[in-house]
């Protein structure tokens, strides 16, 4: 017997979120989905929530299993009982208002979907046939293809949690879908509106996106894509990207990072507000004794860090 | 009251591609009860027909006589030759827009072989065609955001026709209940089929016959109802779409022994003949006790292709096995059976997108349709892979302009609003007042079983009776159920429950229409009536509403080009 513990909220009947219990054998090879439209068909028909495919294309019906988004059409529901616990936990999706039980509203998602131009912009007279892109350049945006907006990213991402300006995976990864694009001519404004404050640069690489996304999207790895191009354009007079090189600057140098001078490099020297607003920061690291040296020394092996830069050619 | 010059129901392909056509000139309204980026236009895998001619020499005449051969011969050829010819167009039209294909070396749009398409013809985007296509249009949607609004997550109700001219609809919004009247010159259902009638079936929940009931419960007969297509290879029991590009790749069929039985069938195209015929062939074989096991299924053999090719061009049907029953596809073969698919039929149009009402070509105007739920029809008894996706852009743009020509000229019909909202307002009380025990999920099982057993692959006159029955029997105990939710706020059980209805009355239709059609022809097969026979069945079935019963007329078929010969593969 498993327990459907599910997050139930219905503001026409009660002001507050609770939990209720759904327990009942899972049949064999039964998804999350199915489990769901178990309970709503056979134990209670006002468990609300989004389904559509069934085949993990539509993206209706993402949740949160256990804690972690997912698509709940996608997962095998025996898979949710780990280490012996008869219980799986359903909640809806995380950085978004719920609506009802698991139903989330998705406007602001989508709204953000809309600030990266999501659509290909090329102003040439397009050829009478199709535009040539070699198989090459149709894998360089074949994954950010793969991107159903189920929300699962945007949910788990931890940035949105603690700063909902943030854009977020999935408007990012559509955003590389257009940068990485042989056929659209607007990389350079395209990275430069998104290396503004709650653009690529505000990601903090831990990459949860990745393990939530039920799809080859994976969000991250698109936002490096984008961080790379933006580098390539020479869009580097920002925070973000002083940062990148800054970091790389002293790797290749040092071997490690020189703590004092990133942040500086990272604020830009003449960038006297940025650079204020770091000495509070400093002086608490100050008073508890946290300063990095302030002479910064090379690892003893720096030459082989350097080697790598050069087999790579940076 | 909300007012639209004009209003769309649907936004997959057929309904976002005519609006991205009205919008060029007129406001138009977008409605879906999903959003855009869900419809079920983005689960289409394999690829989009075009005679582009990227890998070998190929014509408009071939891709004709294909789908004509195909359908057979119970296509109406003045508009497939239309259809045809429109494609390589639309295919680049497509790309233009930014749509993301397969190339081949040398950058064009790559294409490869399906289901009784006699060159490669399908261009495609790995194996998410219609995802790939779905997501260009709703690109595009996104960028006219100004001149269309899009209405996410509402229902359509019904179809409001006053002095035979529709003008316009009764929705509700899902997220607040409220119903509300949209006012328009022109309306164009681009809705979608009604796969979910059957048991087994590749199609989503949301595949429930809204359009084509809203439109036949306004007086609009449907057409050919009774050809429905049962997909070769859907997961067994689920009926999880595995694309027929599989086979297009060269994946091979085979029975409990382990034979390729396709070469009993169809020793010429094997596992690339059109989808009824391998489905038919699917099922002889479970039938006669050839099943894999001895059970119900059959095996879609890949390994072969080896790992690289199938990450290559089959990579989503990967994860799906691995996914859906722990099968990698590159280790062993996927158990799959016949699955309903595809509708041929629906609400008769012209090849201009117009409904017309009856073999005199009459318009209901102010309506259109184009799509799966329309029937114009392009894909007579049996439709080709690859073909619907065409279909859905290109009839859905021709709806479109044709749409927005006629309310250019016209002016708001007159609409007695309150009266035809109080209408669905009762129907909801209705609903929710409903007292009874019976449980509409046992309703909607025992339909989709009675479908798949007594009117799916194989059909005859005893099965068709008894399915009727039994359907006519739950449209009965239908009245008799109970909502456990009868609030306002995001209510989706009570619009469950309003797409059942709407299912039930299209179970009764699709048997209705196979009873009456004895003979076989394409995705409909009669055990009883095992041939063709044109002399008395090449015309095509429409189905009318008449004081609470069904009525049966027919109209014929056009033929231009192809002459109807014996069909072999």
């Amino acid at each position: 017997m498993a327990k459907f513990r599910i997050k139930r909220f219905n503001p026409e009947k009660q002001a507050d979120p609770y939990y209720e219990e759904f327990d009942f054998e899972i049949p064999e090879g039964a998804t999350l989905l199915d489990c769901l439209n178990h309970i709503k068909w056979n134990m209670d028909g006002a468990l609300t929530y989004r389904m559509s495919c069934r085949s993990a294309i539509c993206g209706s019906c993402a949740v949160k299993g256990n804690g972690h988004a997912l698509l709940a059409c996608q997962k095998q529901a025996a898979h949710l009982l780990k280490d012996g616990s008869d219980t799986i936990t359903i909640e809806p999706l995380g950085n978004m208002p719920v609506i009802k039980d698991l139903v989330t509203d998705f406007k602001q998602f989508w709204e953000k979907i809309d600030q990266v131009k999501p659509y290909l912009q090329n102003n040439e007279k397009p050829p009478a046939q199709e535009r040539e892109q070699s198989p090459q350049q149709f894998k360089k945006i074949d994954d950010a293809t793969t991107c159903i907006m189920c929300g699962a990213c945007y949910s788990d991402c931890q940035v949105l949690a603690v700063d909902n300006k943030f854009l977020g995976p999935a408007a990012l990864a559509k955003a590389q879908r257009f940068v990485g694009d042989s056929r659209d001519q607007a990389t350079r404004e395209r990275v430069k509106e998104l290396s503004k404050p709650g653009g690529m640069w505000d990601c903090t690489h831990c990459a949860e996106c990745v393990e939530r996304c039920p799809k080859p999207a994976e969000p991250f790895y698109r936002i490096k894509g984008l961080m790379e191009s933006a580098l390539k354009e020479g869009v580097t007079n920002n925070v973000g990207a002083r940062h990148a090189l800054s970091f790389v600057n002293s790797v290749k140098h040092s071997g490690r990072l020189n703590e004092n001078k990133i942040p500086i490099e990272s604020m830009g020297y003449f960038n006297i507000k940025g650079l204020l607003d770091l000495l509070p920061v400093g002086l608490r690291m100050l008073l508890k004794m946290k300063i990095p040296p302030i002479i910064h020394k090379p690892i003893d092996d720096v030459k082989d860090v350097q080697r790598i830069f050069e087999e790579f050619g940076e | 009251m909300i007012k639209h010059d004009v209003l769309i129901v649907g936004a997959g392909l057929a309904g976002m591609r005519a609006a991205l056509e009205v919008c060029k000139e007129l406001d138009v309204g977008l409605l879906t009860k999903v959003y855009p980026s869900r419809s079920h236009s983005g689960a289409a895998q394999g690829g989009i027909a075009a005679a582009l001619g990227n890998s070998e020499d190929d014509s408009w005449e071939e891709h004709m006589f294909d789908t004509v051969k195909g359908g057979d011969y119970l296509n109406d050829q003045d508009a497939v030759e239309e259809y045809v010819k429109a494609a390589p167009e639309v295919i680049y039209e497509l790309e233009h827009m930014g749509c993301a294909f397969s190339r081949t070396e040398d950058g064009k749009i790559a294409q490869r072989s399906f289901g009784g398409h006699s060159k490669p013809r399908a261009c495609f985007s790995a194996d998410r065609t219609g995802h790939a296509i779905l997501h260009a249009l709703h690109e595009q949607v996104l960028k006219h955001a100004k001149s269309i609004k899009v209405y996410s997550e509402w229902y359509m109700h019904q179809l409001v026709v006053e002095e035979g001219r529709c003008c316009g609809v009764v929705v509700s919004n899902i997220r607040t209940g409220e119903v509300e009247v949209i006012h328009a010159k022109a309306v164009i259902f681009a809705t979608g089929g009604y796969g979910r009638v059957f048991q087994i079936t590749t199609n989503a929940f949301a595949g429930t016959a809204d359009g084509a009931i809203a439109a036949f419960r306004a007086g609009v007969p449907l057409e050919d109802c009774e050809f429905v297509q049962f997909h070769p290879s859907g997961l067994y029991r689920q009926g999880i779409l595995f694309s027929e590009a599989a086979r297009g790749e060269g994946g091979y069929l085979l029975n409990g022994k382990g034979e390729r039985f396709m070469e009993q069938y169809a020793p010429s195209r094997m596992e690339l003949a059109p989808r009824d015929i391998v489905a038919r062939a699917e099922q002889s074989e479970i039938d006669a006790g050839r099943g894999v096991n001895g059970e119900d299924y059959i095996h879609l053999d890949l390994r072969h292709l080896g790992e690289a090719r199938i990450m290559e061009r089959l990579p989503q049907i990967r994860q799906l096995g691995i996914d859906f029953i722990g099968v990698d596809c590159v280790k062993d073969p996927l158990p799959i059976q016949p699955s309903a698919h595809y509708s041929m039929g629906g609400i008769p149009t012209d090849m201009f997108g117009q409904v017309i009402i009856d073999a005199d070509k009459t318009p209901l105007k102010g309506f259109f349709a184009a799509g799966e739920c329309a029937c114009v029809s392009v894909h007579g008894a049996n439709r080709l892979g690859t073909n619907s996706l065409l279909d859905a852009t290109v009839f859905g743009g021709r709806a479109g302009r044709t749409a927005l020509e006629y309310a250019k000229k016209v002016e708001f019909g007159k609409i007695n609003g309150s009266h035809e909202k109080a209408r669905v307002l009762d129907q909801i009380e209705e609903i929710f007042q409903r007292d009874g025990t019976e449980s509409y999920n046992q309703i909607r099982n025992e339909m989709k079983e009675v479908m798949m057993d007594k009117c799916g692959v194989f059909r005859d006159e005893e099965n068709l009776k008894s399915c009727i029955s039994t359907i006519q029997g739950l449209k009965e105990r239908y009245k008799k159920g109970k909502v456990t939710d009868k609030g306002q706020l995001f209510n989706s059980e009570l619009y469950e429950i309003v797409e059942l209805g709407n299912m039930l009355e299209m179970a009764e239709i699709i048997s209705t229409a196979a009873l009456a059609r004895q003979e076989s022809r394409g995705g409909h097969h009669r055990t009883d009536f095992p041939k063709r026979d044109d002399e008395n069945f090449l015309k095509h079935s429409l189905v009318y509403p008449k004081d609470g019963q069904l009525e049966l007329k027919y109209k014929p078929v056009v033929v231009t080009r192809y002459q109807p010969k014996e069909r072999t593969y």
